[in-house]
Order: C-alpha cells, then structure tokens, then sequence
C-alpha cells in the first residue's frame, strides 16, 4: 500500500493531476472517518475532510518519503479538525444536525451495511449516544480517543501524529477513557 | 493504603488496555481483581466504554467525495512546478534575488544619473558634453564617458567605455584598449554584471 502511494506521489510530483485522485480514493474513508468523529456532524466532516486533502495536494512537496504517507495525512487532518473545534461555539455538536437533511444522509451512510431496519435503528441510536460521548470530551482527549480507538493507530504513531511525547499521548489516552467510562457506564 | 493500591491498580489497568504493562504487574493486576469489587466494576467499566467507542460503525466517506477533491485542487500547476523548484534549490532562490536586486538597482541607475560625465584627467577636454583626446595629447588609464560624446584625436593607453553615448575616432586616434559603447538598459547592466564578476574572479 506505502509503495503504491510512494509511486503516485512520485507522479503527483511530476506534475500528473490525476494521480492524486489515486491517493484521494485510498485515503478518503479513513480520513473523513476522522473528522466524523472529530467533528460530529457530517457536514463539517466532508468539509474538513476535502480540506485536508487539497492541503496534502498543495505541500506534497513537503512530504518526506522516506516516512509513512498516512501518519503525514492524518496529521493534516487531525490539525484542521482541533482548529475547526477550537473556533466553533462549544454547543454546536451532533445534536443540532441530526435533525436536518445532513443527519439523514448520514443515517442512510451508516445503515448501508446493516440488515434489519429495526436493529438498525436501535443501533444507529446508540451509535449516536456514543458519538454524542465522543463530542463532549475536551479536544485533547477526543484526538488521542479517536486515533487509538477509531483509526486504531499505534501509540507511536499517535505521538507523532500529533508531535506530542509519548508519555503525554499514553495521559491522555488514560484521561480519555476515565472521562468515557464515566460518561458510558450506564449503557 | 488500600485507595493508595487502587490507584496503582487502574493505572496497571490503563497500562494493560495499551498492551504496555510488564507481566509481574499484569500478574499483580489479576490477582487483585479477583478479591477486589470495586477494581473489578472499574476494569469492566472501562473495556465496556473501549469496547463501544471501537464498536461506531465504520463509516464511509459521501458519494462523490474524490470529484469534489480534484475540483477543488488549485489549477496553476505551472506557479506550484516553479515553487517546488525553487523549494529544492535555495540556491536558485539566492540567484534570483540577487538578480532581482542587482537589475532593480541597475536599472533605477541608469534611470537616475543623465548628467555628463567623464573621467578626469589634464589631457581630456570637455566641449558641449563631448569629451576631447586632444591631437598629440596621451590619456594614460582608463576613460569613462557617460551621457556624451567622445573625440579621439589623440592615444588613450588604456579601455574607452561610452555609456549612453557616440565615440568618434580621428584618423590619427588610437586607443590600446577595448572600446565599448553601452547605449541600451540591458547592455549596461550586462557591462556591470561582466565587470562585476572579473573583479570577483581577479580576486582569486
């Protein structure tokens, strides 16, 4: 997989376009993943997520080939989506999407693989209670919970991901789960 | 002692849930859930909160996600090639600006100075900004002539520059150096560029 993207960056670096919708097509679930469970809502998440990818276009040139393509991509993202919290209002989350055409797209994104409408239902609900317990932890908490647990990266990666010591993203991994077993417990 | 020891033990917990804890405290952290309630409800709590976040189905980006990137991808590739160019070769970067500076400077020089002017010496004479090697006369060295004429009727032991102006040689005129006229922007800062850079290289 690293040797494909090393040979379409090599192209995107020549100048071929097209190579980067390669990238794009590889890369475009997990990272709008991401931003989802950053961000809350569908919508800032396509948005941020489109963002981070036209930033990775327009700095390829400051990419270091020698390290792994997604760590640099998911810092990217990861970055826009901490900037994207830190401006909006702190009540802005799922909840206020979830009534809107947004919420339904999203509705019908998630149960595209489930079966019975009914259990869809109930576990799209509990799928919202947690990502609601998601949005609610402090941002640096959330980053570190989301890259662990939803992307399932490596500790190491996370600390580099996020250039924070090792030691730090281990605290607050430890936070984060007091903080979600605390919120979580009566489910 | 024992909140002391419950403390320790949801910090082995943590490290257990990272796959980061040594086996004697994995050992210890077992032992102690089996005689410790609390522990345990506190452990089970934990997997269950992991166990749920993990469990958000994995959720794929909308329709059309990849088109919408590649529309919005900035269209001057040309300005992107010349940046990374010049991102990989900071010495590139440097020569272009000193470029920049040295035409700026050239050029805002040129522009400047339109008064006569020559290079002194008793044997040259001055007429209606024409400059005059006199018949018989010997300029020894260098002449530099800006914005006027020049009249050789005599020798010049060295090089004539005229810079925005015309030179006219007597039969009898003689100059042992280069002669050269500089009547365009380009050609006077091309002079100085050469000039400039035979003073570095007689440096070495």
């Amino acid at each position: 997989m690293e040797e494909i993207v090393r040979r379409r960056i090599t192209e995107v670096l020549k100048g071929d376009h097209n190579a980067f919708s390669e990238i794009v097509e590889l890369y475009k679930d997990k990272v709008y993943q991401l931003c989802y469970r950053m961000l809350g809502n569908s919508h800032e998440a396509e948005d941020i997520a489109q963002e981070a990818f036209i930033r990775a276009y327009v700095n390829i040139d400051r990419y270091n080939t020698s390290r792994k393509f997604s760590t640099w991509l998911y810092r990217i993202a990861t970055n826009l989506c901490i900037d994207r919290i830190r401006k909006k209002k702190p009540d802005y989350y799922l909840d206020a999407e979830i009534a809107g055409t947004d919420g339904l797209t999203m509705y019908s994104q998630i149960a595209a693989d489930g079966s019975q409408p009914a259990d869809e239902v109930t576990s799209m609900e509990l799928q919202n209670e947690i990502q609601k317990e998601i949005s609610s932890l402090p941002e640096k908490y959330r980053s570190v919970i989301v890259l662990k647990y939803i992307e399932e990266l490596s500790l190491n990666e996370i600390s580099e991901i996020l250039d924070l010591p090792l030691g730090t993203v281990k605290t607050r991994i430890h936070r984060g789960r007091e903080a979600l077993r605390k919120r979580l417990r009566h489910y | 002692m024992v909140e002391k020891n419950h403390e320790l033990m949801i910090e082995y917990m943590h490290e257990f849930l990272d796959d980061d804890i040594l086996p004697e405290r994995e050992a210890e952290l077992r032992e102690h859930l089996k005689h410790c309630a609390d522990c345990r409800l506190h452990f089970n709590e934990l997997r269950k909160a992991v166990a749920l976040v993990q469990s958000t189905s994995h959720i794929q980006a909308p329709a059309g996600f990849t088109q919408s990137v590649m529309m919005k991808l900035p269209k001057e590739k040309k300005k992107n090639g010349l940046k990374r160019l010049l991102g990989r070769h900071p010495i590139l970067v440097a020569a272009a600006v000193f470029m920049i500076l040295m035409t700026t400077s050239l050029v805002s020089a040129w522009n400047e100075d339109d008064q006569f002017a020559v290079t002194m010496d008793e044997n040259i004479i001055v007429q209606d900004n024409t400059a005059i090697v006199p018949e018989g006369k010997v300029v020894k060295g260098d002449i530099v002539v800006r914005n006027g004429d020049i009249r050789i009727e005599g020798k010049v032991e060295g090089n004539v520059t005229i810079i925005n102006g015309e030179k006219y040689m007597a039969k009898a005129g003689q100059v042992t150096g280069e002669i050269e006229e500089i009547n365009m922007v380009f050609d006077w800062i091309w002079h100085h560029i050469k000039t400039f850079f035979k003073d570095v290289f007689s440096g070495f």
